[in-house]
């Protein structure tokens, strides 16, 4: 089948017209990564659990200090990703007593469950394909929370005007043309930033190159039906908390549920109609109660 | 016979009215609070249990114990049952007190409820993937339906008396409302299948975090169904009431035969969620050892027992036996509910979520309210059908 270029160009600005408008994709099958698609590669392997990426974090995102008291001190030391904290490193141990480094932010996914469930479209993945969130299309419904699979998103507990909290890659660096905070400070390269495709080969180069090293699968390449955020790891990816998601993403078996009662509301219309009939019809037989009780 | 719907009359201010206004005024301090210090000073809330029990309760288990209306009105206007009629009015108020309950419940429970009139006057917005906003919008204009179904009951009382500008508006509204009536029950049928299935497609969105006994693309179907058996069995529990507290004459010979209504919604949902467990292949997973079969298990007994209880006409003729029935399978529903918003919700290690004190106040308050607009109503304007049997005893403790 050939499509001339002027219908081309025109159902590209059409999708780009339905993108911008609800920010959503429509029917229930699963989009693949936008063309522009950018992300982050964190290899466990090189990962020396320096947390200067979670200092770099929360200096360039202008984020209050997580203060916890220990003993007679006051430190600046999140134990996990919360509104004051974007960006963490954990420390996982598995069966055999193996240990690894772990980063978790916002995974960026190709089809975020977070997007799908936001009524007005507050999160949106926008340019780059980085899920961000505005501030003025959100009521804080919290149904994101309730939505994510890998629990990322966080609230302003404390706040009387609370923000939904999470990673959004920098993007206020990306547009200077700098760097993710994260990527740029890290000594060892364990984060890398990149447009996803070149990192999904990159992973796959690293994981071909040293047979034994890596469990031989890249995290996110289609979990949760793909993520622009990739992991490769010296031990199962379970054991660093990332769930097993499948190939599909949540939110296509919600839009498939959404997509088949309301598919151009031709259903709730044809009910009405019918609803309208039987009611009128029964209504008289009945007879016109609020007149009885006059008499 | 005609049921003539009637004030009850009587003072307003009894004991019992004032423990409800007193814990209302509670509540409504605490939210007060809760705007000031932000929902985690009032609420046991937090990253991974962004819902509680104002949500799981208050709007998705609140909402349906309101289906009364919706239910009465699928029985009488579309399966045209007129002989339930008398039913149709004390329910559809306490639908609309019960939606609108729900409603401030959300503008409490939201982070920023000062921006929620964008998600009805910002189509350019909408979101049409999203499950909750189908709720939202449903919701809001279901309250509006309401009260307009209800709002003959208010101009007549409002037309009678001298010839002023208002009593003629109140009755050209009431003749204008007649001519429109049909249409706007309609819409009153229609909503609540859209809202109430919908809420149920919300927690698909929640995928692996919601348990797989619960976790099926047919949330849908079974919140449909089961609000339906949950709005009869929260007429016959408020007519039941009814008799106790405004000594009505009971109406017991046809809320026997409204349970039977009650009795094929539970059957029908059992099949459903059998069926979705046999098809998704997770009839083992009822016989695992832990919480999860148990909290299935004892959903199935609260809505099994009632419904057979309901085939037996001794249990039909006698008012406190369907009272107590009732509860149960109203119990059922919201169990249901809890569990597929609350207690079958595990975001993973490291999270867990009981309500505070200052939560579970504000919610008692909600309830409060409810009953306190109810228990007004009823006195001042004619809902409930039929004589008082016992005359004079119209105290109410509420």
């Amino acid at each position: 089948m050939s499509v001339d270029r002027r219908t081309a160009l025109r159902l590209i600005a059409a999708g780009g017209a339905a993108a911008t408008t609800t920010g959503a994709v429509r029917g229930d099958e699963a989009p693949a990564p936008p063309p522009d698609a950018v992300g982050l590669l964190y290899d466990t392997t090189k990962c020396i659990g320096c947390k200067t990426c979670v200092v770099a974090c929360h200096e360039a995102n202008e984020l209050p200090p997580e203060t916890r008291e220990w003993g007679d001190g006051l430190y600046d030391a999140p134990t996990k990703l919360g509104s004051r904290t974007k960006n963490i490193i954990k420390l996982y141990r598995d069966d055999q007593g193996r240990e690894s480094y772990m980063k978790e932010q916002c995974m960026h996914c190709v089809d975020p469950s977070c997007a799908g469930a936001c009524m007005i479209g507050a999160l949106q993945k926008r340019e780059f394909g980085i899920v961000t969130w505005v501030k003025d299309r959100c009521i804080a419904c919290r149904y994101c929370q309730v939505a994510c699979p890998f629990n990322i998103p966080k609230f302003e507990w404390d706040a009387r005007d609370p923000r939904i909290v999470k990673c959004e890659l920098c993007r206020h660096l990306l547009a200077r043309g700098e760097k993710p905070a994260c990527v740029r400070v890290c000594p060892r390269e364990a984060v890398i930033f990149g447009k996803r495709d070149e990192l999904l080969a990159e992973a796959k180069r690293r994981i071909d190159s040293e047979p034994g090293r890596y469990v031989p699968k890249v995290y996110g390449e289609t979990d949760g039906g793909g993520t622009q955020v990739l992991y490769v790891s010296h031990i199962a990816f379970e054991k660093l908390g990332l769930p097993d998601l499948g190939d599909q993403a949540p939110s296509v078996r919600a839009r498939a549920v959404q997509h088949g009662l309301y598919q151009g509301f031709v259903a709730p219309a044809a009910l009405y109609v019918v609803l309208g009939a039987v009611v009128l019809r029964n209504r008289k037989r009945i007879g016109n109660t609020d007149e009885e009780d006059d008499a | 016979m005609t049921h003539v719907a009637q004030p009850l009359g009587g003072p307003l201010l009894t004991r019992g009215y004032r423990v409800l206004l007193g814990m209302a005024g509670i509540a409504l301090l605490l939210i007060a609070w809760r705007f000031a210090a932000g929902l985690g000073a009032v609420t046991g809330l937090n990253d991974g249990y962004p819902w509680g029990i104002w949500i799981a309760f208050d709007v998705v288990t609140g909402t349906a114990l309101a289906c009364g209306g919706y239910a009465m009105a699928l029985l009488v206007y579309a399966l045209s049952r007129g002989e339930y009629h008398p039913l149709v009015r004390p329910a559809l108020l306490t639908s609309a007190l019960g939606y609108s309950i729900a409603g401030v419940a959300i503008a409490v429970d939201v982070g920023r409820p000062w921006f929620i009139h964008r998600i009805p006057l910002r189509p350019d917005l909408w979101n049409l993937n999203s499950a909750l906003l189908e709720v939202a919008l449903c919701v809001m204009a279901y309250v509006i339906v309401l009260w307009i179904e209800l709002a003959p009951v208010f101009l007549r009382r409002w037309a009678a008396g001298g010839e002023t500008g208002f009593t003629r508006f109140a009755r050209a509204a009431t003749r204008g409302l007649n001519r429109a009536m049909p249409f706007i029950i309609a819409l009153g049928i229609l909503l609540p299948t859209m809202h109430q299935s919908s809420l149920g497609t919300v927690m698909v969105l929640a995928g692996p975090k919601l348990h797989p006994l619960w976790q099926t693309t047919f949330l849908p179907g079974l919140f449909l169904v089961s609000c339906i058996g949950m709005g009869f069995a929260m007429v016959v529990v408020e007519s039941s009431l009814a008799v106790l507290a405004f000594g009505r004459r009971p109406e017991t010979p046809m809320l026997g035969r409204l349970s039977r209504a009650a009795s094929i919604t539970v059957a029908l949902f059992l099949v459903f969620r059998f069926g979705d467990l046999a098809v998704r292949g997770q009839l083992g997973a009822l016989f695992a050892a832990g919480r999860y079969s148990l909290l299935f298990w004892l959903e199935t007994i609260l809505f099994v027992l009632p419904a057979l209880m309901f085939l037996r006409a001794t249990v039909r003729r006698h008012l406190g036996a369907l009272f107590g029935w009732s509860c149960i399978l109203a119990l059922a529903g919201a169990l249901y509910r809890f569990d597929t918003y609350l207690l079958a919700f595990d975001p993973g290690p490291g999270w867990s979520y009981f309500p505070a004190a200052p939560e579970i106040l504000i919610t008692l308050g909600f309830v409060a309210v409810e009953v306190a607009l109810y228990v007004a109503i009823v006195k001042r304007f004619p809902i409930l059908g039929g004589p008082s049997a016992r005359s004079g005893r119209v105290e109410v403790t509420a």
